[in-house]
């Protein structure tokens, strides 16, 4: 083997073992990325789960380490599940999200199949206005939203809330739609007209059973803005038997300059108990939905 | 069962572009009717038209004597097979052949009859549990025609539906719809850009180009007497060969004259068709399978036509050989036994019988 062949085969080894290299580089920085943000995450609910099980005396004791737990008790926990407006927060909270959910999906699902199958004027300048809308914040629309719904009498109603939650469900959940019904091949409708399926029942027999997944996504979307809206119980509802819990646990456990953090934190957690049962169940269709929409809205 | 009518029927899009350009068609019971033309030939938009799925512009369509124009799909009893299928993803392959039916509300075991059938006629049967994503490419197809043949509809409309299958699946399919067509006898009209598909399913062929119809006819007459440059080019794989020439003589001798100088005898039943053409520019138009190596044979109007091979395609069966003459590209078809080298010179034989002449000015044949 001569010296030149020589030089040439390490000059190819050489160049394996930097590429294997440049591989092991891009996984510690994935990995290292991942740790960052898992811990930027994460530490907020760790720190209220942690301050959930300690004492008032323990959160007060200014010395030591505020992320262990010195004598650990679920008194936080037993008082607020003992606690009557605590329960009633609870309930207002899944009463206004039931509704709140099933008006948007009924009307994102008939505004998306329209939208997005049928031919009509106006039809791609309505679906970019819905769309639009959504990006109005909700901190501008609650002055004249609280016009209407005092003049309907709902000012202090949980059913006020169901009113104008959709305001801040529906353009998105419609705009996914839009980009999951438009992702299903035009020819499946046309089978179903030929087969003979009326408009309806095309969409409850055909686009609703194949567009689950982007109307699982929807629904979470329109389950966590429900049940975790802060600006419009803040501005409508002053009485505590119609508060949800997004205001309740605040209201009712910050007395004057007194916070009782541990139920706050306790009340905090219980509180975000349901969207993440929801989502550890449902993350895979909540992920196909919104990348469906994605590509092809 | 029913006979289709299409009536100057038009297609035209907002911009003024129109895809079908006033077209006439008669399509018996029974028959199987095969469009096939070039991408934007109108043949979808035909179909789609007859279909229901795309409204007409003017013009008329009728199925089993009633004007459906106004009709919704749903209400005019066809069928059709797409191309990618279009099989309800979320249900079974026995749901998906029973859906017409189920919205039509059919007796529960009259369904499950005609689907039981229907399996049975496609091989299918094993397969009705089954989600479409779990079926092959082939497989699929079978439950797209299964779902047409329950409805037991007038019409069958196909889509060029084996478009999305591998060649050899493609053969298979092929058949399978020409038995079904056999079997159930229904009125057919197919679409395909597939000049094969389309003469060996069709009991007639329909060739269009630019939104009208070039010529009908039964397969073997397309292929034989095509009626326009357009068809003759179409129709037959390797495609025609066609050369600029020039007719010289009288009726009594007349001579194609090519540009290189070769000079083919016209067969003496053709001389009084083509005496007004002598001394006019026309185009000769032969297909490969009629340029072939010489042999003895018995049949007249044979003519020499010599040629340079500059491309030799092996092909198994035959020998494709490849020249140029004047610029334009000339195939002939060889016995693979015959000895051919590239730029060696070789005499080929000219069926004159099976030669056409076109008018350039109108494009028709002769």
């Amino acid at each position: 083997m001569s010296a030149s062949t020589v030089s040439k085969a390490e000059g190819i080894y050489a160049k394996a073992g930097s590429l294997s290299s440049e591989r092991r580089w891009a996984l510690w920085t994935a990995y290292a990325s991942l740790i960052f943000a898992a811990i930027i995450f994460l530490a907020p609910p760790v720190y209220m789960f942690v301050t959930s099980l300690k004492g008032s005396a323990e959160v007060a004791n200014m010395t030591g380490n505020p992320w262990l737990v010195r004598n650990p008790t679920l008194e936080n926990y037993t008082t607020l599940l003992s606690n009557r407006p605590f329960l009633k927060f609870f309930l207002n909270s899944a009463i206004i999200t039931v509704c709140v959910v099933a008006i948007t999906m009924v009307i994102s699902i008939l505004a998306a199949f329209a939208l997005a199958r049928m031919r009509f004027w106006g039809s791609q300048f309505l679906a970019t206005g819905v769309f639009l809308t959504y990006l109005i914040p909700d901190t501008l629309l609650f002055i004249p939203l609280y016009q209407i719904v005092g003049g309907l009498g709902l000012l202090n109603s949980i059913w006020g809330l169901v009113l104008v939650y959709p305001t801040l469900t529906v353009p998105f959940c419609t705009w996914i739609m839009i980009g999951y019904f438009a992702s299903i091949p035009k020819e499946l409708d046309e089978a179903a007209l030929i087969d003979g399926a009326t408009w309806p029942q095309m969409l409850l027999k055909i686009f609703i059973p194949v567009a689950m997944p982007g109307i699982i996504a929807a629904t979470i979307f329109a389950f966590t803005v429900s049940w975790a809206a802060f600006v419009y119980p803040t501005a409508f509802v002053t009485t505590p038997d119609q508060m949800p819990l997004t205001i309740g646990v605040v209201s009712q456990l910050v007395r004057a300059d007194t916070f009782a953090w541990g139920q706050i934190m306790a009340g905090a957690l219980l509180a975000a108990l349901p969207p993440v049962i929801i989502y550890a169940f449902l993350m895979d269709y909540y992920i196909a939905g919104l990348t469906a929409g994605a590509t092809k809205g | 069962m029913a006979q289709v009518s299409l009536r100057k029927l038009v297609k035209a899009y907002e911009g003024g572009v129109q895809a079908v350009k006033g077209i006439d068609l008669e399509i018996a019971d029974h028959e199987f009717v095969v469009l096939v033309g070039p991408s934007g030939c109108g043949k979808s938009t035909t179909l789609r038209m007859i279909a229901g799925l795309e409204e007409i512009t003017s013009g008329d369509i009728a199925i089993g004597g009633t004007l459906v124009n106004d009709i919704p799909p749903r209400d005019r009893d066809i069928a059709m097979v797409f191309q990618n299928y279009a099989l309800y993803p979320h249900m079974s392959v026995f749901d998906n052949m029973a859906f017409g039916l189920t919205l039509r509300k059919f007796p529960k075991a009259e369904i499950k009859r005609r689907v039981d059938e229907a399996a049975r006629i496609l091989d299918i049967a094993m397969l009705l549990d089954r989600k479409p994503k779990a079926l092959s490419g082939g497989q699929r197809q079978r439950v797209a025609m299964g779902r047409a043949i329950v409805r037991d509809p007038k019409v069958f409309l196909f889509d060029e539906p084996l478009s999305n299958l591998d060649a050899k699946l493609r053969v298979q399919m092929r058949t399978e719809i020409k038995k079904v067509h056999q079997t159930v006898k229904t009125t057919t009209v197919y679409v395909t850009h597939d000049q094969i598909e389309a003469m060996t399913l069709a009991d007639r062929v329909v060739v269009m180009n630019h939104g009208v119809i070039e010529q009908v006819g039964p397969p073997q007459e397309l292929y034989h007497h095509p009626a326009t440059r357009f068809v003759a080019g179409f129709i037959g794989s390797p495609a025609m060969n066609f050369s600029p020439a020039r007719l010289e003589g009288d009726a009594h001798a007349l001579r194609v004259v090519l540009p290189n100088g070769t000079a083919l005898p016209v067969p003496e039943h053709r001389a009084a068709r083509y005496a007004p053409y002598v001394g006019r520019p026309i185009l000769v138009g032969i297909r490969p399978e009629h340029l072939t190596d010489k042999k003895p044979t018995d049949k007249r109007n044979i003519a020499d036509f010599p040629a340079i091979p500059e491309v030799i395609e092996p092909m198994g069966m035959e020998t494709l050989v490849h020249f140029w003459m004047d610029g334009h590209e000339i195939s002939a078809r060889l016995d693979p036994t015959c000895p051919v080298s590239v730029g060696v010179p070789i005499t080929l034989a000219a069926d004159m019988d099976q030669m056409h002449i076109i008018d350039p000015a109108t494009d028709k044949v002769l």
